[in-house]
């Protein structure tokens, strides 16, 4: 018999109610109870941040949490960054800048920066590049990454 | 008036979806009643199976099945995986089966397929499948392989040799016997596996009634993973339907064809359930094909000016387990070596070793950057021996570009020789230099000196195969509201076709790239495909959009000028309509010529055009284009750490004419960061039983964007005259020549202690322990 | 790579903790789940019960007190972190912190479950060796006070006894008028150090060496705290012999290889860790003593 647990997870503003095994990650609860598929799996072992998601808003790999930890908690994914067919001044940076190529890192690289712009307005390209070690892209070679963050990091203190 | 789109950086159409979120990769696929699949994979590298037995694993609530090969239907028995890329000189063409048969020759090789309601059930019974294992001698390294004495890695067999061919031209013995200088480097290359960060997946999906498939996979070419389904289950063209998704990195690896894909095939056949399998990535460490080892023996022969006069020696390459490539990635390493040198007499003899891991197919760069090291370090030895600077060492050999096409004398995987179509050496590398300010070097080199610090610059040339045929496909169709679409066997895996296929058909009909649609590697939309891989697209599908679009413009003017009764010549298609010139708001839509052209049921279609305003084109390419490269890379060492850090990175590139600069560069930039990982950080630790030590990302080290330098590019643009629009491929050339480069600058960086490099990857270890005393610095 | 199936346990209150613990077999605490949960993913381990700790409020804690300070096992290393007053009392924390994993993983991962995981050459494992802390294990029976330099038993093995749990760890605070380094060398940034080295340095009156501690972990099973080295250099002028002297004695310490470092790399890291960090605590106490 499988250990269950009934728990309440707010998801981008909207709360979700489920019945789930209690060692179902909250990377697999997100993406295949919910099916909010942006949050995406690429380790299990906590080390590329693709399935990075704002717990709180603190940012917290979701493959290394249960989906029965977040039970009360709200939590922010990709998804919930910007309305229905918009992209919010962090998002429409890495457009202009080409921030990305498979797409496959970057909802935990746009997570990963929402939480640390928020943070850190006014960042150097060097703590840039150190907040986006925990998260890997084999794709970009990451310098449009930076590029995106310090542009978007410059709109949103001129009022994006 | 739209502007032309060729040529301009403009944003991607594929961004918007995938910054929501919203991209479909294939885990993101649900079907109704979908089950899940698990492997029971080998823990050796090698053993004889004695028994499975699957009765704790089927007890499992939720488990449906467990496959084991017995299990598998007859025609996928009868045969192993097909080996796509057959030749002569493959003497043992070893492949496996779907599941292993009675022997398993690689630590992860796939021995049970167990199916549950999720993955988490699959797991768990994969775990309680009782599998009993004689283990045979491993064999880890490819050299110990090679030796006569060796284990064999495939019990029975005579020799661990799966190919042996040789490359040459000229008369090496004769070259170097009369040389005045003859320098040997014994370089060792690993490389590692293209880690995307998307692992390997499928979804077959079967419906009973019309006996057919659909596989969802993360591929990089559907077309040829339906050609392996077909030939393995026996069935007709209707029957089997390739659909690749969005796919988080492709590299190489991704092009292969997997036992896994034909496993759950088997297993949604059997259960008539959709299957899916994710790869997750301890698997993806042992089950996906990568790069790996290789041995090089190496001889350059110059005359007193620094000259080659000939290059000879050997390469032993491991294979892994199997050949599923045949000699393909051997091969393209040895042909690359010449690089854009003048050597008149070349000789290599390679060998291809099995080796009881995890076999070897290209990952991004396709053996191209190893040929590349070998040769450049080979150059470096030439001046450091003969005193002179590297750069200038190199100036003297380059094919100059009065030279092209340039014959080097050499047969290429293609089957072609190698002739380079077009291209400037030492513009190229005149341009690197000057961007990089390598004459300032020197001194920043004795300013660090004199702080106790140490700077070192390298150089690398390259010049690489692109635009490898035989072909891609393209259909352009124009339906009856006007909307256009292309159709390609392209396969990306994040190389932006969907906007840069766009920008190519969009030019023949005046329109904006967002009212070109793209849709790419499902083999129900176009007959045949090849896939995206060896920076094969923008040549191949490139030049296939663009005739296919030009041939649908025609058709279009043709069929306006019989609906408005004029001169084909008196019309012109700008902005989506096809119009007077003299008369421009006088003209035909293309959704009118569209239904036009597809006749009205019960009259005749008059003007004999055959009916449908679509064409498809499988442009055919002659031979590769070769796009070159230079890079220079600056670093410094701490040496009593080892550690190395990058100062400045210049890469100088041409890929002939460009679709999107923007994407270019990104490709350059992100193939660099490949090279820094192969050069400093990325090796796959094997134990003596050829077992995977590096089995997670802790381990296996790939570069952060703390380690990779902010490139600076410098774009050339030598056309390729053998497409129509002069294009060449670009996926590649950033790794091509980093390593290269990187190696370079870490034995600059060192020379004042007398260290030499011939090895990459180089990691700070390894520096401490050459620099022996030097590197116990202010603690001496 | 999904866990295999456990009962989870998530308890509100410590001594609810040490019952569960005490009750079942085959049991796991899970604090920040940086270090645990991909283990239990790579089902490397597989309790049969998982005791959550993230509702039991009371063992997240940070209090200074006279000169010592304690902190809950359950803080997580974020708060350190972000904690001013640890930046003006305690900076060497602030400086290995730095070097502690990735912002996602510092806003999950606690204190408790790094000391309790025993990397090898975790940072702040690390500094409580430094600091001769003293670890708070609690269960069922009551209270135990485990000295550091007894708490690591053997490789990434504490000696916890089966049913306690780590409640909280003391740390002495370094005097006022320190100096301190933390110096380590890892490939990436983030990653595990491959050795490090901490030093905390007073100075007396005329500015020679007074007290000298210092932590060298990656050579073996735990951080070090080589005796001789550091009364070596009491006494010393602060200055490049003593650093010297004190780098090649860290160097004949001891190290253990694996697959991908030598005991001799390790052992030369030490020695020229061993003389940076000291150069730079010097160079800290210098300026305390200055300012």
């Amino acid at each position: 018999m499988a250990d269950t647990r009934t728990i309440t997870v707010t998801v981008n503003g909207k709360a979700h109610r489920r019945e789930v095994e209690t060692r179902m990650t909250l990377a697999d609860f997100l993406r295949h109870e919910l099916e909010l598929t942006g949050t995406h799996v690429g380790c299990e072992h906590g080390v590329c941040g693709a399935c990075t998601v704002l717990i709180g808003g603190a940012s917290a790999r979701a493959c290394l949490m249960l989906a029965v930890q977040c039970d009360g908690e709200s939590l922010t994914t990709v998804e919930g960054l910007s309305a229905a067919e918009q992209l919010n001044p962090l998002q429409q940076a890495f457009h202009d800048n080409h921030g990305l190529q498979c797409g496959f890192c970057t909802p935990g690289m746009l997570i990963t920066l929402t939480e640390f712009l928020r943070d850190y307005p006014a960042p150097t390209e060097t703590e840039v590049r150190e907040v986006l070690s925990g998260n890997l892209c084999r794709c970009t070679g990451y310098q449009p990454i930076v590029a995106a963050a310090l542009d978007a990091a410059k709109r949103i203190r001129e009022g994006a | 008036m739209v502007e032309k789109s060729f040529g301009r950086p403009l944003k991607r159409k594929e961004d918007p979806a995938l910054l929501r979120g919203e991209g479909r990769f294939v885990d993101d696929i649900h079907l109704a009643g979908m089950l899940h699949a698990a492997f029971v994979r080998s823990p050796h590298a090698h053993a004889r199976i004695v028994r499975v037995d699957k009765r704790a694993a089927l007890a499992v609530p939720g488990v449906h099945a467990v496959f084991v090969f017995a299990d598998l239907p007859e025609s996928v028995r009868r045969q192993t995986l097909p080996l796509l890329m057959p030749h002569p000189a493959i003497k043992q063409p070893f492949m496996p089966y779907a599941l292993a048969k009675d022997e398993v020759c690689y630590a992860g090789e796939p021995v049970a397929c167990v199916v549950a309601d999720s993955r988490y059930l699959a797991e768990d019974a994969a775990q309680l499948v009782e599998v009993d294992y004689e283990p045979l001698p491993a064999v880890g390294d490819c050299r110990a392989a090679f030796d006569k004495d060796a284990s064999p890695v495939h019990a029975g067999s005579e020799s661990n040799v799966a190919a042996r061919f040789p490359v040459k031209v000229g008369d090496t013995d004769r070259a170097f016997s009369g040389a005045a200088h003859v320098f040997r480097e014994k370089i060792y290359q690993h490389r590692g596996g293209a880690f995307f960060i998307e692992c390997r997946g499928a979804v077959a999906s079967h419906e009973a009634p019309t006996g057919s498939f659909t596989l969802y996979a993360a591929s990089q070419g559907s077309h040829r993973l339906k050609r392996c389904m077909l030939e393995l289950f026996d069935l007709g063209d209707n029957q089997v339907r390739v659909i690749t998704p969005d796919v988080g990195g492709g590299f190489g690896p991704k092009a292969s064809f997997y036992p896994e894909y034909v496993d759950i095939a088997a297993a949604a056949m059997a259960l008539n359930r959709p299957v899916k399998w994710i790869e997750d990535r301890r698997e993806n460490f042992l089950a996906t094909h990568q790069e790996r080892d290789q041995y090089w023996d190496m001889e350059i022969a110059v005359d007193s000016d620094a000259k080659i006069l000939g290059v000879r020696g050997q390469l032993i390459h491991e294979t892994g387990a199997y050949v599923p490539m045949g000699i393909v990635l051997p091969w393209i390493t040895a042909t690359t070596v010449p690089g854009p040198y003048v050597i008149p007499n070349y000789k290599l003899d390679v060998v291809s070793v099995f080796t009881n891991k995890i076999q070897t197919t290209p990952v991004r760069g396709a053996g191209r950057p190893e040929a590349v090291v070998t040769m450049e370090r080979l150059m470096d030895r030439v001046a450091r021996e003969l005193k002179l600077d590297r750069a200038e060492v190199r100036r003297r050999n380059f094919i100059r570009p009065e030279q092209m096409p340039y014959q080097v004398g050499i047969i290429f995987r293609d089957g072609r020789p190698v002739t380079y179509d077009s291209g400037d050496y030492p513009a190229c590398q005149a341009a690197a230099l000057e961007a990089s300010d390598y004459e300032g070097f020197k001194l920043r080199q004795a300013d660090a000196r004199a702080q106790g610090r140490y700077l070192g610059i390298g150089v690398s040339n390259t010049v690489e195969a692109t635009g490898l045929g035989p072909y891609e496909s393209a259909t352009v169709r124009i339906s009856t509201n006007g909307r256009i679409v292309v159709y390609t066997g392209a396969t990306p895996q994040g190389q932006s076709h969907q906007t840069t296929l766009a920008q190519i058909a969009a030019d023949q009909f005046g329109v904006d790239i967002k009212d070109v649609a793209v849709v790419t590697g499902d083999t129900a939309t176009v007959a045949l495909g090849i896939g995206t891989f060896a920076a094969r697209t923008a040549v191949n599908a490139g030049s296939s959009v663009h005739i296919a679009a030009t041939e649908v413009a025609a058709k279009a003017k043709q069929i306006a000028a019989g609906m408005m009764e004029c001169l084909e010549d008196d019309l012109e298609l700008a902005e989506g309509t096809v119009r007077l010139k003299s008369a421009p708001d006088v003209g035909k839509s293309l959704r009118e010529i569209a239904v036009k052209s597809i006749g009205m049921l019960g009259f005749s279609m008059a003007g004999g055009f055959p009916p449908g305003l679509e064409h498809t084109a499988h442009f055919t390419p002659e031979q590769s284009v070769y796009a070159n490269g230079t890079h220079v890379a600056e670093v410094e060492v701490d040496i009593e750490t080892g550690a190395v850090s990058f100062l400045r990175y210049t890469a100088a590139h041409d890929c002939g004419r460009v679709i999107n600069p923007m994407v270019v560069d990104g490709q350059v930039v992100g193939g660099v960061a490949h090279g820094v990982g192969n050069a400093l950080y990325e090796r796959m630790v094997y134990d003596e039983n050829a077992q995977p030590v590096s089995i997670n990302f802790g381990e296996y080290l790939l570069p952060l964007a703390t380690d990779v330098p902010h490139v600076d590019l410098v774009h050339l643009e030598t056309p390729s005259p053998l497409n129509p629009l002069g294009l060449k491929g670009a996926g590649e050339g950033g790794t091509i020549g980093s390593i290269a480069a990187i190696v370079s600058a870490v034995e600059n960086a060192l020379a004042p202690f007398g260290v030499t490099l011939a090895e990459a990857p180089v990691s700070p270890q390894r520096i401490v322990e050459l620099l022996g005393e030097h590197a116990l610095g202010r603690t001496r | 790579m999904k866990p295999a199936p456990f009962i989870y346990h998530d308890p509100r209150s410590l001594n609810e903790a040490a019952g569960l613990l005490a009750s079942l077999d085959n049991a796991r605490v899970l604090a920040g789940g940086q270090s645990l949960m991909p283990m239990m993913n790579f089902r490397y381990v597989m309790p049969d019960h998982l005791i959550d700790l993230n509702k039991v409020g009371e063992l997240a804690y940070l209090r200074f007190e006279g000169a010592a300070l304690h902190i809950g096992a359950m803080t997580r290393q974020r708060e350190l972190e972000f904690s001013a007053e640890i930046g003006e009392r305690c900076p060497i924390l602030h400086e290995a912190l730095a070097h502690v994993g990735h912002r996602q993983t510092r806003n999950r991962g606690t204190i408790g479950g790094s000391l309790c995981h025993l990397d090898p050459s975790a940072e702040l494992v690390n500094v409580t060796a430094l600091l001769g802390g003293t670890l708070h294990a609690a269960s069922q029976r009551g209270t135990r006070d485990i000295p550091f330099a007894e708490f690591a038993a053997a490789y990434m093995t504490s000696s916890l006894e089966a049913d306690e749990l780590l409640a909280g760890v003391t740390l002495p605070l370094p005097d006022r008028r320190h100096g301190y380094a933390f110096v380590e060398f890892a490939r990436r940034h983030g990653d595990f150090a491959i050795v490090a080295c901490s030093a905390l340095l007073g100075l007396d009156r005329n500015g020679n060496i007074k007290k000298a501690a210092l932590a060298l972990s990656g050579l073996g099973h735990a951080p070090v705290r080589p005796a001789a080295i550091e009364r070596a250099l009491v006494g010393q002028k602060p200055a490049g012999a003593a650093f010297k002297a004190a780098a090649m004695e860290a160097a004949k310490l001891d190290a253990t290889a694996d697959a991908y470092v030598t005991a001799a790399y390790r052992q030369h890291l030490a020695r020229v860790l061993t003389f940076r960090a000291l150069e730079q605590a010097a160079q800290r106490a210098k300026e305390q003593a200055d300012g």
